[in-house]
C-alpha cells in the first residue's frame, strides 16, 4: 500500500446529491478477468459508456480479438463476434458490408493487429472500410505469458527477449499507427491513453468522434490506446503508468495523426 | 467548490490504487481490510470530496459511483444506492 | 457455359448476398464473373487481400446472417483451414468451393482430386465435418450451388463443392433452376445484427474454455453430423443391377469411369459404376450392401489413393478393393480404366470371392 497512515473510512451523505457517474448498464455484470489496473478494463468501460450515451447499443456490433481481451463478449452488452487471431478487421469489414447501417468496431491487441494481422489491418484501412479499429498497444503479449510484441521497445525484457529486445532478435518496434495514418482511405487516426483522468476524457472524446464519423461515412477510424500491462511489465499499476509515460510516450506520442478533411 | 461523495463496490475493487493517485483531494486510501477476492479495496477517508469524477474515470473495474450536490433548480431524477449489493434506482419526487 | 461461370451464375440466382475471394488458377473466373455480373445484380463482391482474409470475411458475413460464399483452389483452400474450423465450430452456414488442382505444394494448374482427405476428413483442426458435394458436369456445378446453400442453412454448417480445374474450365450446356431465394432463405435469430432490448446479446464465438462446455459443443456437432449421415446421402448407380464388379469414382473421374465400364461391358464383363455425389456423408451403406454380391471393386481417382480408404472402410473386407489413379494433374483415360478392370477381373476369376 502507498499510504502508511490509514484513516477511518467515511461513508458520504449523498442525500439530495445528483449521481454524476455510475457504471454503464451496457457493461455486463461479469467480473473483469483483467489484472488489477489493466488498461483493457478502462477502455472496455469507456467504450461501453460511449455506446450507452450515444444510445446505439441496439445498433452496434463488436469484433473481439485473440489476446487478453478474447473474453470481451463476456463484458460488452452488445452483439459480438469472436475472430481468429489477427483477423478481426476482416471479420468487421464483412459485418459492416452486410450491415452498413450498424456501427461496427474491432478491438485488437498489438499482436493481433500488428503481427499476425498486419495484412488485414493495412488492407482494411486501405479500402477505407467504414469501421472503428481500437488498437490496444501495451508492447507485450499478455495472454500467452509476456512474449515480445511488434511494438515492444528496444531493450525491453519479455519472455522471448529475456536479455532485452535487440535489433537482431526482433528488429525495430513497429510504429504501425504511423504507417496507417498515411493511407488515404483512413479518416481519423489518433493515439490516446488511459493513464490519468484527463487521458480518459480524451479517449472518450476520440471514441465518440469515431462513432460520429462512422455515421457520416468518412472512412476508417483508427484509435490506438497506449496502455499498461502491469503483469507483463512486472510492475504495480501505478509504477506501470509512470513507466508508460516515461518510456512508451517518447516512441508512441499521444495525439491526432490524421483527422478528416 | 461543490460538495460530492463516492461509494465503492468493494467486492469488485482490485486495489489497483489508480483512483488514489487520481484524486486531487487526496481523499482515497486502501482499506486495511480485504474483500472476498483478497484485494485491499479503496475507501473514502476524508470529507472533502467534490464529486469531480476523476477516480471513476480511471477506475478499471467501474466500482465507483460519484455524487455531486445538485445546482439550484436542477431536479435529480434517479438516485443510485448501495452498490455493494444490488443497485437500486429510486425515482425521486420533484425537489430542489 | 464454362463450369466456373455456371457456378457463379447459379450463386447469384440462389440469392448469394456476398462473395469474398482471391484470384488463383483455375478458378479466378468465379471471382471475375461475380465482380462483374454479381455486383451489377446487387451482390457484395470483394477481392480480399488473401484467402485468409477471404474466409474470415465469410465468417463475419455469415455471423451477421448473410448468405455468403467463397471459392479457391487447393493451396488457397489450405490457407482457409483455420477459418473453416472456426466456421464449423460456430455453426455458420456458407458455401465453400474448391476447384482442385495438382499438388502437393504449388503443384500444377491441371485438375486433380488430391483434396479429398482435406475436404472430407478435416483439413482444419478439431472434430468437424463439411457437407461435401462433388459435381461431375457443368450442369451439376450450377445445380449443387442451390442445394449447398439450402443444406448450409438447414444444418447451420459449411458446405463444400469439391470440383476440379477441368470441370471449372470446360464448356457445356446448362439450364438454371427455377428458384426464388425468398422461398428458401431462413430467418436467423442468432445472427449479430444489433441487440434490441428484447433479447440478450448474440455472440458468435468458438472459444469454450470450460472442458465440459467444449465437450457439449462437440456432442452437439456430432449429433448434427449423425443426422446428416442419416438424411443427406446422395449417389448415382449406373449399370449396377446385374454387376459383378463395381467401379467407384466421383466427379470428373466418374465421367471417365462411366466410359470405361461401357468399354468393359462391350468385352462382356458385368461392371457397374457407383458415383458418390455427397462425399460427406459417404454412401457407405449402399456400398456395404452391394459388396456381398460383388467379385471386386475398382476405385478410380485422380490422386494417390484417398477415397479408396473410405471404400475399404465401407466394405469391411467383404470383397477385394483395388485402386487406379493418376497424379500430377494427369487425367486418366477410359481405356486405362477398362484395362485396370480387365486386370482385376482376370485376377479375381482365378480367385473368386465366396458370397456371404
Amino acid at each position: 500500500m502507498t499510504q502508511e497512515i490509514v484513516e477511518e473510512m467515511i461513508t458520504p451523505d449523498v442525500e439530495g446529491m445528483e449521481c454524476v457517474y455510475h457504471r454503464p448498464e451496457t457493461l455486463l455484470d461479469a467480473r473483469f478477468h483483467y489484472c488489477p489496473g489493466c488498461g483493457h478494463s478502462v477502455v472496455h468501460r469507456v467504450l461501453m459508456e460511449v455506446i450507452q450515451e450515444l444510445a446505439i447499443t441496439d445498433k452496434t456490433v463488436g469484433v473481439a480479438p485473440v489476446g487478453c481481451s478474447v473474453f470481451a463478449d463476456r463484458y460488452m452488452g452488445i452483439d459480438m463476434q469472436g475472430a481468429a487471431h489477427g483477423r478481426a478487421s476482416a471479420v468487421a469489414t464483412a459485418v459492416k458490408r452486410i450491415l452498413p447501417d450498424r456501427y461496427v468496431f474491432s478491438y485488437q491487441g498489438d499482436g493481433d493487429l500488428a503481427a499476425i494481422g498486419t495484412a488485414e489491418t493495412i488492407h482494411t484501412c486501405n479500402r477505407g472500410e467504414n469501421i472503428l479499429i481500437i488498437f490496444i498497444n501495451n508492447a507485450i503479449y499478455g495472454m500467452t505469458g509476456g512474449q515480445m510484441a511488434p511494438t515492444t521497445l528496444l531493450g525491453m525484457k519479455t519472455s522471448t527477449t529475456p536479455a532485452g529486445r535487440t535489433l537482431e532478435t526482433g528488429g525495430h518496434p513497429l510504429k504501425i499507427t504511423e504507417l496507417i495514418a498515411q493511407l488515404p482511405g483512413v479518416a481519423y487516426v489518433t493515439r490516446q491513453s488511459v493513464h490519468n483522468p484527463n487521458a480518459v476524457r480524451q479517449l472518450k472524446k476520440a471514441l465518440t468522434k469515431s462513432f460520429q464519423y462512422q455515421k457520416e461515412i468518412r472512412g476508417t477510424c483508427f484509435v490506438e490506446v497506449v496502455s499498461n500491462c502491469p503483469s507483463g511489465w512486472k510492475m504495480t499499476p501505478l509504477q506501470a503508468n509512470a513507466w508508460l509515460v516515461e518510456n512508451m510516450f517518447p516512441l508512441y506520442p499521444p495525439g491526432d495523426l490524421r483527422t478528416p478533411q | 467548490m461543490a460538495k460530492g461523495g463516492v461509494t465503492f463496490d468493494i467486492e469488485t475493487c482490485k486495489g489497483c490504487e489508480l483512483c488514489i493517485e487520481a484524486c486531487p483531494q487526496d481523499s482515497l486510501q486502501l482499506s486495511p481490510n480485504i474483500n472476498a477476492q483478497g484485494y485491499h479495496y479503496a475507501v473514502l477517508v476524508k470529507d472533502n470530496c467534490t464529486g469531480c469524477t476523476n477516480c471513476a474515470l480511471v477506475c478499471p473495474d467501474a466500482v465507483i459511483t460519484v455524487y455531486r450536490e445538485t445546482k439550484k433548480g436542477k431536479v435529480p431524477v434517479a438516485r443510485v444506492t448501495n452498490v455493494m449489493e444490488n443497485i437500486t434506482v429510486t425515482l425521486t419526487d420533484e425537489r430542489e | 457455359m464454362k463450369g466456373n461461370e455456371a457456378l457463379a451464375e447459379a450463386a447469384i440466382r440462389a440469392g448469394c448476398q456476398a462473395y469474398f475471394g482471391y484470384p488463383i488458377t483455375p478458378q479466378s473466373e468465379v471471382l471475375e464473373y461475380l465482380a462483374n455480373e454479381g455486383r451489377k445484380r446487387g451482390m457484395i463482391v470483394l477481392q480480399a487481400e488473401s484467402e485468409v482474409a477471404s474466409i474470415n470475411m465469410v465468417y463475419g458475413a455469415a455471423g451477421a446472417g448473410a448468405r455468403v460464399m467463397t471459392s479457391s483452389s487447393s493451396p488457397g483452400i489450405s490457407l482457409m483451414m483455420e477459418g473453416i474450423s472456426y466456421i464449423a465450430c460456430a455453426e455458420l452456414p456458407c458455401l465453400l468451393v474448391n476447384v482442385s488442382r495438382g499438388g502437393p505444394g504449388l503443384g500444377t494448374i491441371q485438375p486433380s482430386q488430391g483434396d479429398y482427405f482435406q475436404a472430407v476428413k478435416g483439413g482444419g483442426h478439431g472434430d468437424y465435418r463439411l457437407i461435401v458435394l462433388a459435381p461431375s458436369s457443368v450442369q451439376e456445378m450450377a445445380d449443387f450451388v442451390y442445394d449447398a446453400f439450402d443444406l448450409a442453412d438447414k444444418y447451420r454448417n459449411p458446405v463444400m463443392i469439391l470440383t476440379d480445374g477441368a470441370l471449372g474450365q470446360m464448356m457445356e450446356k446448362v439450364a438454371f433452376r427455377e428458384y426464388d431465394p425468398k422461398d428458401h432463405m431462413k430467418a436467423k435469430p442468432w445472427a449479430t445484427t444489433g441487440k434490441p432490448s428484447t433479447r440478450p446479446p448474440n455472440v458468435i464465438t468458438t472459444l469454450h474454455m470450460q472442458p465440459e462446455q467444449m465437450e457439449e459443443v462437440n456432442h452437439r456437432l456430432q449429433a448434427k453430423y449423425a443426422g446428416i449421415q442419416q438424411q443427406e446421402v446422395r449417389y448415382e448407380l449406373l449399370e449396377a443391377e446385374d454387376a459383378e464388379y463395381l467401379v467407384v469414382a466421383y466427379g470428373l473421374a466418374a465421367r471417365i469411369a462411366h466410359r470405361g465400364i461401357q468399354l468393359a461391358r462391350a468385352r462382356g464383363h458385368k461392371v457397374g459404376l457407383l458415383r458418390p455425389i455427397t462425399l460427406f456423408p459417404y454412401p457407405s451403406t449402399v456400398l456395404k450392401s452391394m459388396a456381398k454380391r460383388l467379385q471386386g471393386i475398382l476405385v478410380v481417382e485422380m490422386n494417390a489413393g484417398q477415397m479408396v480408404e473410405d471404400v475399404r472402410l465401407a466394405v469391411e473386407g467383404r470383397t477385394p478393393v483395388q485402386f487406379h489413379g493418376r497424379m500430377g494433374g494427369i487425367i486418366p483415360s477410359p481405356d486405362e480404366v477398362a484395362e485396370a478392370l480387365e486386370r482385376m477381373i482376370t485376377t479375381s476369376v482365378a480367385h473368386p470371392v465366396e458370397a456371404d
